[in-house]
């Protein structure tokens, strides 16, 4: 078991090294520079000064082992754009994300289960119909579009919720206002990611619910609801939490065009912003990031299924 | 007949004959489902309207009206028209050519790549395979649509680089998937049977492999051209999609954002075509997946 968390954990580092060096050659590969470079006022001698000065000018293998050096140290290097440093830049907008994606991630795996174990134990049923339908619809609609109508039906007809922010500027802030900005952009969040984990969760209910010892559990005489709650849904259970561990990945792509959409003050914009200035070090910095929450949440997956099912050895 | 006769060895057919006799079963139990039915229907006329667009509306899509902006629909512009005048439904149609071939040409990027490294990682083993997919594995760990933003940015959007970028960023579950049903047939007797027999490595591979995995592209196909077509929509809402004037679904619906309060129907109707068309991609994906593996939930 150690030795097993140990060789995942020394791959986990080595994958998320990897990853950032194909970042890093992705993003210096492409022609064009940094925004801040392509200034038209700007002289050949001045824009040379620049790039020294910010170290492109050495060869890229030596830029990558000085930005690995210094991330080995904890250091990000400094945004080009606002030229502060790309820790306090992600730490400031971090809090902001984390609770839009959090909300995102509960509202879609909370709703995705419960609307997947009851269309798979009344399959076939208007309930299980109308679930596809909803499923195939976040599947299908485009995220900055379905926010667009939720705005126009709810913020500009109906009035109930805001459109806009993380809370009502100038007010004092208080729960029911955070949550009521919450909603929206927390539902377009969830939206997305519903189908995946509907569709998953049934699929694996209906495995459990056809297995034999079900089967024996009737025929022995349990209940039909014991046979669903006590029987079935604890081994539905364990391959959901693969569901969670895909979700979070889409939740971070989804998450940047929710942002912007609802002008939450989050990473997104950032994230948006950066990359189309070709801002390096802040690219790098929130590649890093959100690569490091998806192989940590993998990781934790693999191990939490050694946990959860006795029939998982280790490979 | 030899070929058809080992489609599918893993399947409860013993006999080459009942392998061959549940063909046309498959097909109709495609047509036995309604979504996939309407869907496909759906993507045909929408096709074949799209081809013949001129035929079909007399506007230009990018004749500008002075005067004509935001007009609700009408007799004349059955959709209204945009914030230059321009009709909204010839748009939509002439959108559709450039949203719809965005969608499978990158498509047949991310397959065919998806493809050749899922086969050869796992047809060859060893390094051919471990490289490949720990590529695989960092590929599907970076978030890859921010990087489609700064590498649109630097190449421009001009519809090719859309087109390649898309397919480019969207290749790993194809590749993880052909490995995984390569994987499976690779020690089957038919393939060690081949090899004997003398066929080169490229004729195993391309004769008696792939075919195993062809299901599976198939559907990962289909629901790739829904994906790609959202993928468009959102960049262009990030400023990096197909430019105007060219019309595209995803640059009308980021366009009409601005006159939301003015023409709500505006964005109403790029967002109604992106959702019914992916719909229908997913749909008809979903009943292939259903008709080819029937065994799977």
């Amino acid at each position: 078991m150690q030795r097993y968390i140990v060789s995942r954990l020394g791959h986990s580092v080595i994958l998320l090294v990897f990853v950032s060096m194909l970042t890093f050659v992705l993003i210096h590969a492409a022609p064009g520079g940094p925004a801040i470079l392509l200034a038209p006022e700007m002289t050949g001698q001045q824009i040379q000064q620049a790039e020294k000065s910010l170290g492109l000018d050495e060869p890229l293998p030596v830029q990558y082992v000085r930005w690995l050096g210094n991330v080995a140290r904890g250091h990000l290097g400094e945004s080009f754009g606002a030229g502060l440093p790309v820790t306090q830049l992600i730490a400031d907008r971090l809090p902001a994300t984390l609770e839009l994606v959090g909300t995102g991630l509960v509202l879609s795996v909370a709703a995705g289960v419960a609307i997947g174990i009851v269309s798979a134990v009344h399959r076939y049923s208007i309930v299980d119909h109308l679930s596809t339908g909803i499923a195939f619809f976040g599947m299908s609609v485009p995220v900055f579009w379905f926010g667009l109508m939720l705005i126009i039906v709810f913020s500009t007809t109906l009035h109930i919720l805001p459109s806009a922010g993380a809370y009502t500027l100038g007010a004092a802030t208080s729960v029911g206002d955070r949550l009521a900005h919450l909603a929206l952009p927390a539902i377009v969040l969830a939206m997305a990611n519903l189908a995946q984990i509907t569709r998953y969760t049934r699929s694996s209910m209906l495995e459990v619910l056809n297995a034999d010892f079900l089967r024996t559990a009737r025929a022995k005489g349990v209940s039909g609801r014991a046979v669903v709650y006590h029987h079935a849904l604890r081994n539905a259970l364990i391959p959901i939490v693969t569901v969670i561990a895909l979700a979070i990945p889409r939740l971070v792509g989804g998450v940047a065009i929710t942002e912007s959409v609802f002008t939450w003050p989050g990473m997104g914009q950032l994230a948006v912003d950066s990359a189309l200035q070709r801002d390096y070090p802040m690219i790098m910095g929130i590649t890093l990031m959100v690569s490091i929450v998806v192989v940590a949440t993998n990781f934790l997956t693999d191990l939490s299924y050694l946990l959860l099912d006795p029939r998982v050895e280790l490979g | 007949m030899a070929r058809a006769a080992v489609g599918r060895p893993s399947a409860a057919a013993p006999f080459p004959a009942s392998a061959l006799a549940r063909r046309p079963s498959r097909v109709r139990r495609f047509w036995r489902n309604p979504f996939a039915v309407v869907s496909a229907g759906y993507v045909i006329v929408m096709i074949g309207a799209t081809a013949a667009a001129p035929l079909v509306t007399p506007y230009a899509p990018d004749r500008i009206v002075l005067g004509q902006d935001l007009r609700p629909p009408s007799a004349q512009h059955w959709l209204g028209t945009d914030q230059n005048g321009r009709d909204e439904f010839a748009r939509l149609l002439y959108g559709a050519r450039i949203s719809l071939a965005i969608g499978i040409v990158a498509v047949l990027v991310s397959v065919t790549l998806g493809t050749l490294i899922g086969a050869a990682a796992g047809a060859f083993g060893g390094l051919v395979d471990a490289l490949p997919m720990r590529l695989t594995d960092a590929m599907l760990a970076i978030p890859l649509f921010f990087l489609l933003l700064a590498a649109l940015a630097a190449l421009g959007s001009t519809v090719l680089n859309i087109v390649l970028v898309i397919g480019l960023s969207s290749w790993m579950t194809t590749a993880r998937v052909v490995r995984s049903e390569v994987l499976r047939a690779v020690n089957l007797e038919y393939v060690t049977a081949a090899r004997a027999l003398g066929a080169g490595s490229r004729r195993v591979i391309a004769r008696h492999l792939l075919p195993q995995a062809f299901p599976s592209m198939l559907v990962a196909s289909t629901l790739g051209v829904g994906q790609a077509i959202l993928a468009e929509s959102a960049l262009s809402y990030l400023g990096v999609g197909v430019q105007p004037p060219t019309a595209s679904w995803g640059n009308m619906l980021s366009h009409a954002q601005n006159y939301v309060f003015a023409s709500p129907l505006l964005a109403l109707w790029p967002g109604i075509a992106i959702l019914l068309t992916v719909l229908a991609f997913n749909f008809i994906g979903d009943a292939v997946r259903d008709t080819l593996s029937p065994y799977q939930a």
